[in-house]
């Protein structure tokens, strides 16, 4: 589904991801850990399609295409998603309208028909219940004043709307206390399938108890410099980051 | 020189003049010659060079005759949803048989009231086209609300302009509110073809005691359309003025409001769109002067501007000495889509007295990128993210319309722009 070869990219000269490559199969999970500053939201903002970002080198495949090529929101309506770190908040903009601009735009695109009034809210009810969240935040401007748990539920809402092949989930978890990380996680789980892939962008290892991946990678700057299975994110708590930064600068003075 | 040139055509066109209301023509007339056109020296016009502009534009000094208006074009140019009185006007002339009878209000020409006190709210001597406008006025409408009526339905102005040899059309009102009265006021006007012409009008707002007035406005002529309006309302005691002016075409466009907050618990509203494409210019400048304690004055105004437009607001807060316990906000934000567009904003905070709570902020920026980005990224189309930020930009001024046939009618117009041109 997803091939990354070789992404390089900068952001006003400073390269930030230094040459990374993954493969990403439908059904599979696979988690992105490392420490603050390695790269891994430059690396979900480059698949989103940031423009601040410039990608130097390396190319990015998705679903067979060729995913550099397009727009943000062609990205969004081919069935990228990204939770965001850091959500916005957008004064002004009401939640409902919002997501129905871009629920039917995406509908769209894909050759669907647009859901009316009744059909959205009908949508809407049954995707509210799978992350828990209050009608009344969804009445207000788009993030507007939501605390740091609404504000990631929001994105996993959005997502149980927008119905992605690929989620990308950027440190939903940080902030989250246990009731907030498992409401979170259970819609994550209940939104898998064998023809949708997710990606965990974390730096805790507490989520993968929850949302269980296949795969472990470690970012370190800008590069994946170390994979395994779910064993490696609990190695990784235990003994913390240090000993992959000794590795890597290890093997980088021989 | 040019520009004495321009004033000695004034001059003609203050020849013209009726013999009514001899003393206050006069005395407008010395002030104006002793003002003249102001041109780019002028501070109070520094940004908007309106006597080099009537000079390229307004080929004849004249006064603008009134030209048939038909009933049809009545029907056609009322906005959907509206129900409410009409006062209709061609060139600046009351036109009686197309207007409502209002039930309540008293509607008359001013040439019919000659004790009216004219000038004595928006004074000559304060800008130079109140004072051609009080010295050259043909005719104009007195409209008086009584002693605690409360008039329901709003009444619109509706003015049709159209000038073939470039001319000078001046509506005048005088509009009184008694005691408690309460009334609202739309005031719209409709370009019919694309010449020049130059509209110089003055309102004078004269509210009772605990009087609720609201006046709103809606600029959207045509982009050769040149016009300077000056309405300026004393607010008594208890009494509340709210202005909601949006602007979204003109040539050159500039907007005098003053609002005198003459009585303790007076409040004054200033809120404005300007929302401009092409090479409109609009510059608006306001002026609230708080006189007495325990009043307060709330100013909004918000700036959209793509191509070569060009915004100019100034919001002058003057705080007498007395006028302790004063409560005075105002902002300015504007947002420029083009490297051409312009906005020159400047607040104007003079502050006598000591107990006063006065706030006063301007921003000028680009769109959001990272809220640009979050829309794009749930698969909005990047046009379309832009009109929601703008819209959304804009709409803390337009729920400011309590009007609500007009809010949407506003609404949708500037839903069409930013979908459509930005
Ligand atoms: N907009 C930016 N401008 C400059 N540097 C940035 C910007 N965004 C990220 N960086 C830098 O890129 C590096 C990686 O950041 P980031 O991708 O956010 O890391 P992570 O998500 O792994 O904590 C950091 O050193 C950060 O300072
Ligand atoms: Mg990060």
């Amino acid at each position: 589904m997803l091939s990354i070869k070789n992404l390089h990219a900068s952001i006003e000269g400073t390269e930030i991801l230094r040459g990374i490559n993954l493969e990403v199969k439908a059904g599979e999970v696979h988690a992105i850990m490392g420490p603050n500053g390695s790269g891994k939201s430059t690396l979900a903002s480059v698949l989103a399609g940031r423009e601040e970002y410039e990608v130097t080198d390396g190319e990015v495949i998705f679903k067979g295409k060729n995913l550099l090529d397009l727009a943000p929101e062609v990205r969004a309506r081919e069935g990228v998603f990204l939770a965001f770190q850091y959500p916005v908040e957008i004064p002004g903009v009401s939640s409902t309208n919002f997501l129905r601009t871009a629920v039917n735009q995406v509908r769209e695109y894909r050759g669907l028909e647009a859901l009316d009034a009744v059909k959205f809210l009908t949508l809407m009810k049954e995707k509210m219940k799978l992350v828990e969240i209050d009608q009344k935040l969804l009445s207000r401007s788009l993030n507007e004043g939501f605390s740091g748990g609404e504000k990631k539920r929001n994105e996993i809402f959005q997502m149980a709307m927008l119905d992605p092949t690929l989620s990308i989930l950027d440190e939903t978890d940080s902030g989250l206390d246990i009731d907030a990380l498992r409401i979170v996680s259970n819609g994550v789980n209940q939104l898998k399938s064998d023809k949708n892939a997710t990606i965990v962008v974390t730096h805790y290892q507490r989520l993968l108890d929850y949302i269980v991946p296949d795969y472990v990678h470690v970012l370190f700057k800008g590069r994946i410099v170390k994979s395994g299975t779910k064993d490696l994110a609990l190695e990784l708590e235990e003994k913390g980051y240090d000993w992959i930064k000794e590795e890597v600068d290890s093997a980088a003075t021989v | 020189m040019s520009t004495l040139t321009k004033q000695d055509t004034f001059i003609g066109l203050l020849d013209t003049a009726p013999n009514n209301f001899s003393a206050a023509r006069t005395l407008a007339k010395e002030s104006y010659l002793s003002q003249g056109i102001p041109v780019a020296k002028a501070e109070e016009y520094k940004f908007s060079n309106i006597g080099k502009k009537l000079e390229q534009n307004i080929s004849n000094v004249a006064p603008a005759q009134p030209f048939e208006v038909t009933s049809e074009m009545v029907h056609s140019s009322i906005f959907a949803g509206y129900e409410g009185d009409l006062l209709v006007f061609s060139n600046g002339k009351f036109l009686p048989q197309l207007s409502s009878k209002i039930e309540g209000v008293e509607v008359s020409l001013i040439s019919e009231k000659n004790d009216l006190a004219i000038g004595s709210i928006a004074k000559p001597e304060k800008d130079a086209f109140a004072a051609i406008n009080q010295a050259s006025f043909e005719d104009g409408l007195f409209i008086s609300v009584p002693k605690k009526a409360q008039i329901e339905r709003p009444i619109l102005l509706l003015s049709f302009n159209q000038a073939n040899g470039g001319q000078v059309i001046q509506p005048r009102f005088w509009i009184e509110a008694g005691d408690f009265a309460e009334v609202t006021f739309i005031d719209q006007s409709i370009s019919l073809g694309d010449n020049s012409y130059f509209v110089n009008k003055v309102i004078e707002l004269k509210g009772g005691v605990n009087t609720h007035l609201k006046y709103y406005r809606l600029q959207n002529e045509s982009k050769s359309a040149i016009e300077v309006s000056n309405i300026e309302t004393d607010v008594q005691k208890d009494a509340r003025f709210t202005s909601v002016n949006i602007s979204l075409s003109g040539d050159l466009v500039r907007n005098n409001l003053s609002l005198n907050l003459l009585g303790s618990n007076s409040e004054g509203n200033m809120y404005g769109i300007y929302l401009l494409n092409g090479k409109s210019h609009v510059d608006n400048h306001t002026n609230v002067d708080h006189t007495i304690p325990h009043a307060e004055s709330n100013e909004l105004y918000k700036g959209i501007l793509a191509d070569q437009s060009r915004g100019v607001f100034n919001g002058k807060i003057f705080v007498r000495q007395d006028a302790q316990k004063t409560n005075a906000f105002q902002q300015n934000n504007n947002i420029l889509l083009s490297e051409d567009a312009i906005i020159n904003t400047k607040p104007q905070l003079e502050i006598w007295a000591d107990d006063v709570k006065c706030s006063h902020g301007c921003t000028v920026g680009q769109l959001d990128e990272e809220a640009l980005f979050y829309l794009q990224a749930r698969g909005i189309d990047k046009t379309q993210a832009k009109g929601l930020l703008l819209y959304a930009f804009a709409g803390e001024v337009l729920e400011k319309i309590e009007e609500e046939s007009f809010r949407v009618y506003c609404d949708t117009l500037i839903q069409e722009r930013l979908g459509s041109k930005f």
